[in-house]
């Protein structure tokens, strides 16, 4: 492990446009982990869902665009209707989803691999939320 | 010919920094009426207040204007040092040039014309002041507090031990509050009921203090020294002088259904009952929700079996009307429903408990005799998880935004009970920080850890399963990532502590305030933490906000000695900015009776000669002991006859104009 040197800037471009797509103030939190606790999801996870927030908070934002926790987060708003501060992280979750995909080119889903992805017990609703979690 | 002294403070570099003193300096040597000006670094100082004194006389100055910080901090320093220099106290203006101008402004040039304005202002003002004399009032030496729990207690055994009458309203059967219903207390573990109980007894025993349990206050009115206040002493159906407090009646009642209040719903109660073995006064009252005499009409076995014949079916409330010359307010506070928070299992499991349950668990009195067992299955825990901040440090409409404060604390005692009773038992503590400000409180909370070997966990709990006679927390350990899953056989919330329920409505009845979570607000957070802005009326314990035992009896001391202050006077002086009625131009409609919230005005006949004869005539009367100068009268009455004295239509006008010039 290497030190890093950090400048936590919450003004930084990136950081400004999670806020605005998910309309939320990631300083509310104060790091109770309410979230991780109660996450039905946390086993696809490589960074915790409060250590999501506070990587934000230390503006790393980098590190949770490469995560696999955000494409493993299911969108379920757990976390959200227990959160003590009133933060929903799935939005920002989902900010940060929409930060990869609308970049050109950078679906995460891609319409040639579906029938491979395809499984007999899976219902059609399946595709569509498919789409529109790893699709621009 | 009014001969106007203005002197200008810089308070420091307070309103130096932003307001240019000497363009102030300038423009008020220009306006009319001023005979003299000076400005000074610090005004309110020694040197400051000489130098007011010294040019009143030296200048002949007969009205003056400070123009310094707000009125609230100074105004009385001022008046005082006026009236040392022979000037009446109200022929004093202030301008408030801080508070109002150099704390709230950036800009220099802006803020000095601020100032200026607000200086002209309170000199067009001030040349329009007249002479007030303030009148006095007489003082009931006598204190009304309200709650009895320990900071009732405390407040009514100063005030008695300083030679002055207490009346204790309480509005249980017992006095002793939440104190009583804890086993031990932090950080020095010394049994709860070993502390209050003698206090309790003092507080019973004592010829000053007159305790009315199972009473409320329904009314108040009237000022400080003079408050008219109405209680209303529930009837208790048992005559207080013949009860000898056997308690044949609790063991022969047939009916034991009610749950117990004082354990926290853990056991039953008879529908006669004393909240708990030791209360004060030692006398039952009869639930009459409860009891079958009540409810249908038969049994009265408490009746037959009663030696003294104390019981009494047709005993009915009774009100009392008694005078005070202060109040002070205990009501103290409660814990927050867990409705809401469903993920805890609180309402739909047993075993799981809040703090306060756990604290009759452990006592030696409560339900189960001492005995720590699970109220489901009454055997002994191995595993219990504590939760703290269940609804505390919480924005959302769960929960309160402020930290409750005692938690922290009563956990670590929670967990080191436990290791006492059971050795070989766990303990786990989820929290999000330990906060142990207070003395020897780190101490205690790190011997928790340190040596009984509480495992302490920074991280929340998701949601609690109940399988097989178990409780599956899941949870996480923050700092390290791990995820964890603990088979509990009890958890206990730390539920945060909220308001009484009924204290917006005895702050209204008070007229004092509260904030937002319906605390109790004091006068000044910091310089007036024990009273409210109603003279007269103080406050102690967690009804002002979350507070441990020793804040409590503190702040309850505290009070005591401003009751004291106001009783230890034989006269009050008067505010002399009331209202005044100009009697020839009232139309005797009285919409300021109507309006006023004081009660202050009243009608009155006049007698005026008319065509020759003499008629009667209608108008309004302002008794002066009664109006608080509020000044909604004067806005009230239509023909404009009504002034507030200090205050009135010209003056203000006069400012007004004073502003636009």
């Amino acid at each position: 492990m290497s030190r890093e040197k950090i400048t936590p800037d919450i003004t930084q471009k990136e950081t400004v446009k999670i806020s605005e797509i998910s309309e939320e103030n990631i300083l509310d939190c104060l790091q109770c982990s309410k979230c991780t606790a109660g996450c039905p999801a946390i086993h696809g996870m490589d960074i915790l869902p409060h250590q999501v927030i506070r990587l934000l908070q230390l503006g790393q934002v980098d590190k949770l665009l490469n995560s696999e926790t955000i494409w493993s987060c299911a969108s379920c708003f757990t976390c959200a209707s227990r959160c003590p501060r009133d933060v929903d992280i799935s939005k920002l979750m989902e900010a940060l989803r929409l930060m990869v995909i609308r970049v050109k080119g950078s679906n995460k889903l891609k319409v040639e691999k579906i029938p491979k992805l395809l499984q007999k017990n899976m219902p059609q609703q399946g595709i569509v939320s498919g789409f529109r979690k790893y699709v621009k | 010919m009014q001969r106007v002294g203005v002197f200008i403070c810089w308070c420091g570099t307070n309103i130096s920094n932003t307001v240019n003193i000497d363009e102030v300096m300038t423009a008020v040597e220009n306006m009319p009426g001023v005979a003299y000006s000076k400005d000074y670094q610090y005004m309110c100082s020694e040197i400051g207040q000489n130098l007011v004194k010294d040019t009143i006389k030296e200048h002949n100055l007969n009205r003056i204007v400070v123009a310094s910080c707000s009125p609230r901090m100074h105004e009385s320093t001022f008046r005082k040092a006026a009236e040392a220099a022979g000037l009446n106290p109200y022929l004093l203006e202030i301008a408030n040039i801080r508070e109002h101008c150099s704390w709230v402004h950036k800009d220099k040039e802006a803020a000095t014309q601020k100032a200026i304005s607000l200086t002209r202002a309170a000199v067009a003002k001030a040349i329009l002041n007249d002479e007030l004399i303030p009148g006095e009032v007489g003082v009931e030496r006598r204190a009304l507090v309200i709650g009895g729990g320990i900071a009732g207690i405390q407040t009514a055994l100063d005030i008695a031990d300083a030679g002055y009458e207490v009346d204790l309203v309480e509005k249980t059967p017992s006095i002793g509050g939440k104190m009583a219903q804890l086993d031990k207390t932090f950080p020095t573990l010394d049994c709860s009921a070993c502390i209050l109980t003698p206090k309790m007894v003092d507080a019973s025993m004592s010829s000053k203090i007159n305790l009315y349990t199972y009473s409320e206050v329904e009314e108040v009115s009237g000022f400080v020294g003079n408050f008219e206040v109405a209680i209303r002493q529930k009837a208790r159906s048992v005559d207080m002088e013949k009860c000898t407090g056997c308690g044949i009646c609790l063991a022969k009642c047939p009916i034991k259904t009610a749950l117990s209040e004082f354990e926290e719903g853990l056991s039953n109660r008879p529908a006669i009952y004393t909240p708990f073995p030791q209360a004060v006064p030692n006398v039952p009252v009869i639930d009459r929700e409860t009891c079958m005499k009540f409810r249908t009409g038969r049994c009265g076995v408490c009746e037959k079996v009663c030696p003294t014949k104390a019981v009494d079916y047709d005993q009915k409330d009774q009100i009392l009307n008694k005078k005070y010359g202060a109040i002070i307010v205990t009501t103290g506070y409660d814990l927050i429903d867990l409705d809401y928070f469903g993920e805890y299992q609180y309402m739909d499991h047993p075993d799981v408990i809040t703090g306060l349950e756990f604290e009759r668990l452990v006592n030696a009195a409560g339900p189960t005799g001492g005995k720590l067992i699970r109220p489901s299955d009454k055997k002994k825990p191995k595993k219990v998880v504590f939760i703290q901040c269940v609804g505390s440090r919480d924005k959302s409409d769960r929960g309160k935004s402020y930290c409750s404060k005692i938690c922290c604390m009563y956990t670590a005692k929670h967990a080191m009970l436990l290791k006492d009773k059971y050795p070989d038992s766990e303990a786990y503590v989820f929290y999000i920080d330990v906060r142990t400000a207070g003395k020897g409180f780190e101490e205690f909370q790190r011997r928790a850890v340190e040596n009984y070997g509480v495992n302490y966990i920074k991280g929340m709990v998701g949601k609690i399963f109940p399988t097989n006679n178990k409780l599956q927390v899941n949870g996480v350990d923050s700092l390290s990532g791990e995820i964890l899953q603990i088979d509990a056989d009890m958890v206990v919330l730390a539920a945060a502590t909220k308001a009484k329920p009924e204290a917006d409505d005895v702050a209204r009845m008070l007229s004092i305030s509260t904030d937002s979570d319906s605390f109790f607000s004091e006068a000044h957070p910091k310089l007036r933490p024990v009273e409210t802005h109603c003279a007269g009326i103080y406050l102690a314990g967690a009804c002002q906000g979350p507070k441990d035992i020793p804040e409590t009896v503190a702040q309850a001391s505290a009070a005591a000695v401003k009751a004291i202050g106001v009783l230890s006077k034989s006269k009050l002086v008067n505010n002399p900015c009331v209202s005044e009625v100009d009697k020839s131009i009232c139309s005797g409609c009285l919409a300021c009776a109507d309006m006023c919230p004081y009660e202050a005005i009243s009608e009155k006949i006049v007698e005026e000669k008319a065509n020759g004869k003499i008629v009667g005539r209608r108008v309004a009367e302002v008794n002066e002991t009664l109006c608080q100068g509020c000044g909604g009268c004067t806005v009230t009455c239509r023909p404009g006859a009504i002034d507030l004295k200090g205050f009135s239509n010209k003056q203000i006008l006069a400012e007004v104009d004073a502003i636009c010039r």
